[in-house]
């Protein structure tokens, strides 16, 4: 069945040319989303035309081309901030949600963290929302502490009201784990932490590219994500912060670009976003995430949302057929990603997964970026399948086949 | 070759029943090692006899996929009564044709190297040299 009620994945897939791909003589099953999404051919057109018609470097050429790409860079800018909900000039151009997290690391925190401040984030996070905090906290003499879950995988608010009641400086938090699917209320955490006042860094890698986005009614005061895990080019991804906080923090890179005026012995910044728009930016690989933006909205992110809960459904229902399967990660399908971490019987993830590669099923084993994660969960590791937009229930069933011959092979 | 063949029986008895499983009381030499691809670990303990200077008793603990942990638990038995220089002398292609010569991609044969890994890194220290590891450049991918 290649159609959820939502989606029309026969004709969505023909957009993308790797689908096409035969892996160890199988049609490709990717379902390995969580870590990067695949590129249709409107992405890939998006680059190739820039390079092949009006390469040349942003806002300091006068020239036709200097002019084009200007032009095309900036429009990206406002066409993702729209994606969004927020204004263009909250919104940074950054390497990926790692480099956002860096960046408020460096030109927030070395400035705004002073010793003994609790940095708060929690068990659930991808390790670029740990570590950049371990680090900070390191430097500044602050403390990182960590909220915890609850068992079904959701926030323990009980632990995070008592980590707010010490007044911490920082609220570092997932929008959706990249493990368990959790989908964090943001909204409301972000407002408990600012009644605490705590500034607030959400996370949203793997939300932005999966469900409708609303980063200003989120009340946060950073926001992260990267481009490539929706639909877009690696390289490129977001950093949204509120402009006040932005205007009032260090810049992250000095060079080109950030600048308003250099003397012999100090300098003035350039106007938010560019002042964290040092050096030349990655002009077409941001050109390649307008372009995925148009083609995600072009579809609506209610319905990849609609089409993914589906899919989750079909592939809950399926997988507990077989033995052996353990999935983790909140029931709530309403409360989840397109994710399902598991195990299967005593199959190690990595065993699992180059099995299932010999079926063409490609999804991720291991920590996924996520140990203290796993620690919780008391595993080592876990295998992941995560959904997009061109899966379907098909890819399900090859899952759940392959799975199958892998109980064979270990005889489980 | 499919996995079907790289999951032999005797790997997968090695992975469910791991022999020389466990620690030593007083051991000579403690090494340890993960691989942070997957999050394997093994940790070799040895007991040195001499005369010539040869493995008296090994153990190990670790926990990882059935390449790794087979792996690591055949190489024990393997060891086993061998001289150091033997350790020395170990090569990849020893450790893969033990295993049956699976087929294994750059990332998994990572898995079936890292009980040797910690083996050489081990006796090698133990002898006053360093194991500089041929694979450790990409020990990330």
């Amino acid at each position: 069945m290649l159609q959820t009620e939502t989606l029309d994945v026969a004709k969505i897939r023909k957009d993308f040319p790797i689908l096409k791909r035969k892996v160890h003589g199988k049609r490709l099953v990717y379902l390995d989303n969580a870590a990067t999404s695949q590129k249709p051919k409107q992405v890939i057109d998006a680059l190739v035309d820039y390079y092949s018609r009006y390469n040349s470097n942003v806002h300091r050429s006068v020239h036709t081309l200097g002019e084009e790409a200007t032009e095309a860079y900036e429009s990206s800018r406002d066409k993702v901030a729209r994606f969004v909900g927020v204004g263009p000039r909250e919104l940074v151009f950054v390497r990926g949600t790692t480099e956002a997290s860096n960046l408020v690391r460096y030109s927030w925190g070395e400035k705004f963290v002073k010793p003994r401040d609790k940095l708060v984030t929690t068990l659930m996070e991808h390790h670029s929302n740990v570590v950049p905090w371990q680090l900070l906290a390191k430097r500044t003499g602050a403390r990182l502490v960590f909220v915890g879950l609850l068992r079904d995988g959701t926030l323990d608010f009980a632990q995070l009201e008592k980590a707010l009641s010490e007044s911490p400086r920082l609220v570092a938090i997932a929008h959706c784990s990249n493990v368990l699917g959790t989908i964090n209320d943001v909204r409301k955490i972000c407002s408990m932490a600012k009644k605490a006042g705590a500034t607030t860094f959400v996370d949203g890698a793997q939300a932005v590219p999966h469900m409708p986005s609303d980063v200003d009614a989120i009340g946060c005061d950073f926001y992260a994500f990267s481009g490539h895990k929706m639909l877009g080019p690696t390289g490129i991804g977001v950093l949204v912060g509120k402009r006040s906080l932005l205007a009032d923090m260090e810049p992250f890179q000095g060079g080109g670009e950030m600048i308003r005026e250099v003397f012999p012995d100090h300098s003035t910044w350039n106007d938010v976003p560019h002042k964290f728009e040092a050096g030349t930016v990655n002009i077409a690989d941001s050109i390649g995430l307008g372009a995925a933006v148009d083609y995600l909205s072009s579809i609506g992110m209610a319905r990849v949302r609609d089409h993914e809960v589906k899919l989750l459904k079909y592939a809950t229902e399926v997988l507990q057929g077989v033995k052996g399967f353990k999935e983790y990660g909140p029931m709530d399908t309403d409360a989840r990603g397109g994710v399902i971490s598991f195990n299967l019987a005593d199959i190690h993830p990595h065993d699992l997964a180059t099995i299932l590669d010999e079926d063409g099923v490609a999804i991720r084993s291991g920590h996924h970026c996520a140990q203290p994660l796993m620690n919780w969960l008391g595993v080592a590791a876990t295998s992941r399948a995560s959904f997009y937009l061109y899966n379907s229930y098909d890819d399900i069933d090859a899952l759940k086949s392959s799975l199958e011959r892998a109980r064979e092979i270990f005889k489980v | 070759m499919s996995s079907a063949d790289i999951y032999r029986e005797m790997i997968l008895d090695y992975y469910r029943n791991p022999r020389n499983f466990g620690k030593l009381g007083k051991p000579d030499i403690t090494a340890h090692d993960t691989n942070p691809l997957c999050g394997d670990e093994v940790e070799m303990q040895i007991v040195v006899g001499s005369d010539p200077k040869k493995i008296e008793q090994i153990t190990f603990i670790g926990k990882g996929c059935a390449i790794s942990v087979a792996s690591a638990s055949m190489l024990t038995e393997l060891a086993k009564g061998k001289q150091l220089d033997w350790v020395k002398q170990l090569a990849k292609e020893d450790v893969l044709k033990m295993l049956g010569n699976p087929e294994l991609g750059p990332s998994r044969i990572k898995c079936a190297l890292l009980g040797m890994k910690v083996l050489k890194t081990g006796v090698y220290a133990y002898m006053g040299a360093n194991y500089e590891d041929p694979e450790g450049t990409e020990s990330t991918r």
